[in-house]
């Protein structure tokens, strides 16, 4: 129905042609961009209420009475919901070590909240229904408690930096937890519309590429460098992953529109997982509290899982 | 009255500290206000998602922004 409305504005309001690339082009961007909004608008707004009720400072006491394996699983969960805001990441480490959750437990969290957020989700659900949605989710969340249960047997804990066995952290109030309905509404609209905000011009940017290349962009060419058959792809999609970070939000329609033209599912969603869990910034953050082989040992084990669970996509879907 | 901002430097943190100074101007509030950027600082007040709101050393936010309204709302005590 909402296509219908498009094509009507596009070929009967604007007057572009049936065939015209220019219209078809201009049809797809008006298209995508205002089914991408809405979306996002419902679930980051649904998302933030949940999170009021989930805060770290509740995650921590919880994650602190769990064990290795029973507490990777919760820990990938709370990842989940939890934004991973770059300025959060430390006091949030801090603050689990702190409370004796397991670095390997720690490290699980560490992975599922940045990797698995309502952004790359809802987009996912937007664009290609919610099964490969749910499918990007469950292995994300198998890669954060795999990825965690190995740092934890890996015995890296005098791989922290020191400084942060030293840190003592305050008793917690407990009174800025207790939000009235209205509080939690509130916040959630202001969140809703920062986050929109900030990241429609990237999303635009992206619908933008994206309807420029479902014009112009040579199929066979794609499909030729990204085939199932070429064995780098993968791997190499990764790697362009890890320095792409502030645009996550605009490459997944470029992305979609690759796999409109051949591009396998399993690389684009291992692309959009090392957009996610792997970036640089993220990096610099995290090496205030840990030592470089720790640092190097995380992104490894959280590469090659995304690198296998890209082929295993290749494979079976 | 002594209101403390916790924040390492981003972007929520920067906005709380402007609406707490414009709750402050409000209120025609003569408050000692200052911005905590110290990790263990921070952390000594139990506070492990930021941005940190604490008033007289009671934590009354952590990792929200609230609107001027509710920080005038939260100094009237």
């Amino acid at each position: 129905m909402w296509q219908k409305a498009v094509d009507w504005l596009v070929y009967s309001l604007f007057g572009f042609g049936r065939t015209s690339i220019l219209g078809g082009a201009i049809d797809f961007f008006i298209y995508d961009m205002v089914k991408i909004l809405v979306m996002l608008t419902v679930i980051i707004y649904a998302m933030a209420i949940v999170r009021s009720f989930v805060p770290p400072e509740k995650v921590r006491v919880v994650l602190s009475k769990k064990n290795e394996y029973v507490g990777n699983v919760p820990a990938a969960l709370f990842g989940i919901i939890t934004p991973f805001c770059s300025c959060s990441a430390v006091p949030l480490f801090i603050g689990f070590i702190e409370a004796g959750v397991p670095l390997g437990v720690t490290f699980s969290f560490l992975v599922a909240s940045p990797m698995i957020n309502e952004i790359a989700v809802g987009l996912l659900w937007t664009l290609f229904g919610w099964k490969i949605a749910l499918i990007y989710v469950v292995s994300g969340l198998v890669i954060a408690v795999a990825a965690g249960i190995l740092i934890g047997r890996l015995g890296l804990e005098k791989w922290v930096e020191d400084f942060v066995y030293q840190i003592k952290v305050g008793a917690s109030t407990g009174e800025a937890m207790r939000l009235t309905w209205k509080n939690r509404s509130d916040d959630a609209k202001g969140y809703t519309v920062d986050l929109v905000k900030k990241i429609a011009p990237y999303i635009a940017l992206g619908v933008g590429i994206g309807a420029f290349i479902h014009g112009y962009a040579p199929e066979e060419f794609i499909s030729r460098v990204a085939a199932k058959t070429n064995p780098f792809a993968v791997p190499v999609a990764v790697l362009i992953g890890i320095p792409l970070y502030s645009n996550a939000a605009g490459t997944i329609p470029i992305v979609t529109t690759l796999i409109g033209k051949g591009v396998p599912m399993g690389t684009a969603l291992a692309f959009m997982m090392s957009v996610t869990a792997l970036s640089l910034p993220e990096l610099i953050i995290l090496r205030k509290v840990l030592k470089k082989p720790l640092l190097a040992t995380f992104f490894a084990v959280v590469g090659v899982a995304i690198i296998f669970t890209g082929y295993l996509f290749n494979l079976v879907i | 009255m002594k209101i403390r901002v916790l924040g390492p430097g981003c972007a929520n943190c920067k906005k709380l500290e402007a609406n707490v100074s414009e709750a402050a101007a409000q209120l025609e509030l003569d408050a000692d206000i200052q911005k905590v950027e110290d990790i263990q600082e921070i952390m000594s007040y139990g506070v492990l998602s930021t941005p940190g709101l604490v008033v007289d050393g009671v934590v009354k936010i952590s990792g929200r922004v609230p609107s001027v309204a509710e920080i005038i709302a939260i100094l009237k005590g």
